[in-house]
C-alpha cells in the first residue's frame, strides 16, 4: 500500500511496526508530531516527559528491562539529554534503543541551527540519516536491529524539510512485529557505571564502533547510483534530494549510515570519479571524515555553512565551479527587491491569548530603558522559550532575553549578582517551568535572590501545537493525570511570597505586579488562564463606539490583530478575530468606556 | 508527462495545509509521484503560512526551485505578492479577492498594497492572474470556513485530474457532517474559475478551452 506520509509520521509507523513498546519525548519542532502519532497507538507506552534527559532515561530503563524504545526530540533537546545519552552509549542496550533527533537548518523555529550528528561521532554510536519518508519508515526496523545486534543506541537524524514534508511511502506490512515482554536480568558490570565497570566498559564501545565500521561496508543503505566519471557526489539526508536534482547524471554515493563511514567503500568511489564533493546541510561532518581519510574532496568551500540548502543552492555552486552546464536566469529585474518591500507577517500572540495582559502591564509601567548604565533603575525582563518570547516583538517589547530552556531565571540571577540596580523579572511558561525552571527557582531562593518571577500558566504546552504536560491534568494518551499546583510547587521550592492572579483581569495583574516589584525579596506570581487556542467560545465580540472612541490608539498598545487602526485613523474590531467576554483587555484598558459587548437583540 | 509545482499561499486558519494535503492525495490517486513541504515557522494564528506542492512522474527535492512556480494558489491578496518572485514564466495564479491587514498595517505603521501594487507584482514576469471572490462566494453559502475548498475547485480547473477524483479525496480528508456544503464549495470553485476565464478570453479574445491545457503544467 503506498501513502502520502510526513517524514514524522513515517518513523511512527515504522517504530510501531518495528514492535516498539515505549516512547518518550518532550516537545520541540520539528519532532514533536513523532510521539503525537505515537500516542493514538493503545499497545505501546508513549509520554511527554518533562525534558528531553528524562525521556532519555525513561527510554533507557524500558531497553534495559528488554523492550524496544524510542526517544525524540528537536536537535537542541539533545543537549539536555546530553547526559543520558552519553551514559547509554557506555552501558549499551538491552530492548533495542533509538534516538531521534530532528535538526533545524535555517532555524524555521529554533534559537540555533546545530549539526547533532556530531553527537554521534561524540558518543560513539551509529548515525542514520534518512533522506524522505520512505527511508524514515524503512530505517526504524533496521535501526532497532542494529541496536540490539551491536549494544549500542542508535542517533537517527531528521531535520524539518524531512519532518514536515509528506512524500509516497511503500508500506510493507500491515502488522506489527511481535515482541516478547519485558524482563530485567541484573547485569552490575553493564547497568552499574561506577568507574570500575566503566573502565571495563570503554574498550566495548571502541570495539563496537569497529565492528560498525565493518558492517558499513555492506549495509544496502550505503549505495552507488553509478553515472558519469566526471563528477562524484558523496552525500546523505535530503542533501541526496538537492544532488539529484541538480545534477542527475553525476555518480552518487548516497549514505544512509554516515557514522561510522565505510571508508573502503568512499575510497572506491573516490578513485573511480575526476571529481569529488561532498553535499551535505550545515557542517562538514562527512567531508572532515573523507579528508581524514587523505582523500581530496570538495565540501563546504563551495556548497554554504549556513542555513537550509536547496536545489538552487547545490546549483549555483555546481555552476560556479564548472561541474555543470548554467542555465538561464530571470533577468535581474528588480522584482526581489519589490517583493521585500511589502508588511512582513510575523506570528503574534493570538487575539484573546492569556498573555497579552501582562506583558501589557509589563511594558506600560514606564520602567522599560534602552539602557540602565548611568540612568535611574528600570525594568529588565529575562525570557524563556515559548508563544509568550514574541511579546519580544513590537509594540509589546516585554522581555530582554531568551536563550535556553529555562535559561531567564539562572539570568535573572546573573543579572541581580551583577549589581545592576533595576528590577529583575523572570518571565517562564507552565511547560518550560517544568522542564528547566525548578531547578533555577530553588537556586535563586537559595542564593539570595530578590526577583520577581512570573509563571505563566496558560494550561497547555502551546507553542509547539498544545501537547499536554503535567500542568494540565491529562496524559500524551489522553489519560486524567495529576495536575502539579505550581503556586504550591513554588513555596515548596523556598519561595515564600507567592501569589496567584487572573491573566485577563488587567486591574489585578497591575496591582500584583507593582507591589512584587516594591518588594525587595523573591516573589513568585503565578498568572494564570487558559490559552484561547484550547479554550473554546467567548461568546459576542466586542465592538469600538466611535462617539466615545476618541481615537488616542491606547487599545492598540495590546498588540491585539483584531483591532485596526483605518485610514482616517478610525478604530475597529474585527468581530471575526475578537474573543469577546473571555477576553476583554482592551476594554479594561479603555478609558473612554468606548469598548462594548456586541448584544444580540432577542427578538 | 505530467510536471507540476503549485504553491500555496495564505493566513494562518485560512486551511492552506488541508488544501495542500488535498492536491497531494489527488496527484497520488493519479498514480503521481507527490512530494508537499509546509513552512510555519512559528506562525501557531495569524501568521504567513505557505505550503508546496510537487507533481510528476519522479520529485526528488520537496523544495519548488527558484522561478519554479507553475500555479500560485492564493488565500489572501497580500500573501500572494509575497510569492510574485518565485513564479515561473507565464505562471497562472488564481488570487482570493480578500485581504487580512497584518499587525503592522492595523496599527497604522504600514500600508496595505493596492490591488494595482500586488497585480503589478505578480504579473511582473509575464503570469496570467485570474481574481475569484471566494471569501465572498464562502460567505455567501454560509461558511467563511470552506473558503480553501472552493480554492481548490477553481485550482482544480487548471490540473489534468479527473474531477471524481477531486471529490473522493475531499470527503476523505472531511468529518462527514461538512463533507456536503464543501462539495458544493468546490463546485462553486470550478464555477467561478471558467466564468472569470470566460470573461477574460472575451475580453482578450483569447481562446481557452476551460480545461486548462493552456496552464503551462503539461
Amino acid at each position: 500500500m503506498k501513502k502520502l506520509l510526513s517524514g514524522n509520521e513515517a518513523i511512527a509507523l515504522g517504530a510501531y511496526q518495528a514492535g516498539l513498546k515505549v516512547a518518550a519525548a518532550y516537545p520541540g519542532t520539528p519532532s514533536t508530531e513523532i510521539l503525537e502519532n505515537l500516542a493514538a497507538y493503545k499497545d505501546l507506552h508513549a509520554e511527554w516527559s518533562t525534558n528531553e534527559k528524562v525521556a532519555m532515561e525513561v527510554g533507557m530503563g524500558a531497553s534495559y528491562a528488554g523492550v524496544r524504545a524510542l526517544v525524540s526530540m528537536k536537535h537542541v533537546g539533545l543537549n539536555v539529554a546530553a547526559d543520558a545519552f552519553m551514559a547509554a552509549s557506555m552501558t549499551g542496550v538491552v530492548g533495542g534503543l533509538v534516538v531521534v533527533s530532528a535538526d533545524d537548518p535555517g532555524m524555521h523555529s529554533s534559537q540555533n541551527e546545530q549539526d547533532n550528528r556530531y553527537f554521534a561521532k561524540f558518543a560513539k554510536v551509529p548515525l542514520l540519516e534518512p533522506s524522505d519518508s520512505q527511508e524514515a519508515y524503512d530505517f526504524m526496523a533496521l535501526a532497532f536491529e542494529m541496536s540490539e545486534h551491536f549494544d549500542t543506541p542508535v542517533l537517527l537524524r531528521m531535520t524539518t524539510r524531512l519532518s514536515h514534508s509528506k512524500t509516497v511511502v511503500q508500506i510493507h506490512r500491515e502488522d506489527r512485529q511481535i515482541t516478547g515482554p519485558g524482563g530485567f536480568n541484573r547485569n552490575p558490570g553493564k547497568f552499574i557505571m561506577l568507574p570500575v565497570n566503566a573502565r571495563q566498559r570503554h574498550p566495548l564501545v571502541e570495539t563496537r564502533l569497529a565492528k560498525l565500521a565493518v558492517f558499513a561496508e555492506s549495509l544496502s543503505i550505503n549505495r552507488i547510483a553509478e553515472g558519469t566519471k566526471q563528477l562524484g557526489i558523496i552525500t546523505s539526508g535530503v542533501s541526496f534530494q538537492y544532488a539529484m536534482e541538480t545534477a542527475p547524471g553525476a555518480s552518487i554515493l548516497k549514505l544512509g549510515l554516515t557514522y561510522p563511514l565505510p571508508e573502503k567503500m568512499v575510497r572506491e568511489f573516490a578513485a573511480g570519479v575526476e571529481k569529488l564533493v561532498v553535499v551535505e546541510e550545515l557542517e562538514p561532518f562527512l567531508e572532515e571524515q573523507i579528508l581524514a581519510m587523505g582523500i581530496n574532496v570538495k565540501g563546504k568551500g563551495l556548497i554554504p555553512r549556513v542555513g537550509e540548502l536547496n536545489q538552487d543552492i547545490v546549483r549555483d555552486a555546481f555552476e560556479s565551479a564548472g561541474w555543470i552546464e548554467t542555465i538561464e536566469k530571470p533577468v535581474q529585474d528588480g522584482l526581489i527587491d519589490e517583493v521585500k518591500t511589502l508588511p512582513k507577517r510575523p506570528p503574534l500572540l493570538c487575539p484573546g491569548c492569556p498573555h497579552t495582559g501582562i506583558f501589557s502591564v509589563l511594558h506600560s509601567l514606564g520602567l522599560r530603558r534602552k539602557t540602565t548604565i548611568g540612568a535611574e533603575a528600570g525594568l529588565v525582563i529575562t525570557g524563556d522559550i515559548g508563544c509568550y518570547t514574541l511579546a519580544a516583538y513590537p509594540p509589546l517589547e516585554a522581555m530582554d532575553t531568551c536563550a535556553c530552556m529555562g535559561a531567564g531565571i539562572g539570568q535573572a540571577l546573573g543579572m541581580e549578582k551583577a549589581g545592576i540596580n533595576d528590577r529583575v523579572v523572570a518571565i517562564i511558561g507552565d511547560s518550560t517551568f517544568l522542564h528547566s525552571g525548578i531547578t533555577g527557582l530553588i537556586n535563586a531562593v537559595y542564593n539570595g535572590s530578590a526577583m520577581t518571577l512570573l509563571i505563566l500558566d496558560n494550561r497547555t504546552t502551546a507553542m509547539t501545537g498544545h501537547q499536554q504536560n503535567p500542568g494540565t491534568g491529562f496524559t500524551a494518551q489522553g489519560a486524567p493525570a495529576p495536575s502539579v499546583n505550581f503556586a504550591n510547587l513554588a513555596k515548596s521550592c523556598g519561595a515564600s511570597d507567592v501569589q496567584e492572579v487572573d491573566a485577563f483581569d488587567i486591574k489585578a495583574l497591575r496591582s500584583v505586579l507593582k507591589s512584587a516589584l516594591d518588594s525587595r525579596s523573591l516573589n513568585v506570581i503565578v498568572v494564570r488562564g487558559s490559552c484561547v487556542a484550547i479554550t473554546p467560545g467567548g461568546g459576542e465580540a466586542l465592538t469600538i463606539d466611535t462617539e466615545r472612541c476618541t481615537q488616542c490608539g491606547t487599545c492598540l498598545s495590546l498588540g491585539c490583530t483584531a483591532i485596526r487602526k483605518g485610514s482616517e485613523g478610525e478604530l475597529t474590531i474585527d468581530n471575526q478575530l475578537c474573543r469577546g467576554g473571555a477576553c476583554r483587555l482592551c476594554q479594561q484598558l479603555c478609558s473612554h468606556q468606548a469598548i462594548e459587548q456586541i448584544i444580540k437583540k432577542v427578538v | 508527462m505530467v510536471k507540476m509545482n503549485v504553491l500555496i499561499a495564505g493566513v494562518g486558519g485560512q486551511g492552506v495545509v488541508l488544501a495542500s494535503d488535498i492536491l497531494a492525495d489527488v496527484a497520488l490517486e493519479a498514480g503521481l509521484d507527490v512530494k508537499k513541504t509546509d513552512t510555519l515557522g512559528m506562525a501557531q494564528r495569524g501568521g504567513s503560512v505557505v505550503t508546496q506542492v510537487r507533481i510528476g512522474e519522479q520529485v526528488a527535492s520537496p523544495l519548488i526551485g527558484d522561478n519554479d512556480v507553475d500555479l500560485l494558489l492564493a488565500f489572501e491578496k497580500l500573501e500572494s505578492g509575497r510569492w510574485a518572485d518565485r513564479l515561473k514564466k507565464g505562471a497562472t495564479v488564481v488570487l482570493n479577492d480578500y485581504s487580512v491587514p497584518p499587525l503592522s498595517v492595523s496599527q497604522g505603521a504600514e500600508a496595505y498594497p493596492g490591488d494595482s501594487e500586488i497585480s503589478h507584482l505578480l504579473k511582473h514576469r509575464g503570469a496570467d492572474l485570474i481574481t475569484i471572490h471566494g471569501s465572498l462566494h464562502a460567505a455567501e453559502m454560509g461558511n467563511p470556513k470552506i473558503l480553501n475548498i472552493l480554492m481548490l475547485g477553481a485550482l482544480s480547473m487548471l490540473t489534468p485530474f479527473n474531477p471524481e477524483l477531486w471529490i473522493e479525496a475531499i470527503s476523505k480528508r472531511l468529518p462527514p457532517k461538512i463533507i456536503e456544503i464543501n462539495l458544493k464549495a468546490f463546485q462553486r470553485g470550478r464555477k467561478d474559475l471558467l466564468s472569470i476565464l470566460a470573461e477574460m478570453s472575451a475580453e482578450s479574445g483569447l481562446e481557452i478551452d476551460g480545461h486548462g491545457d493552456d496552464c503551462g503544467c503539461h
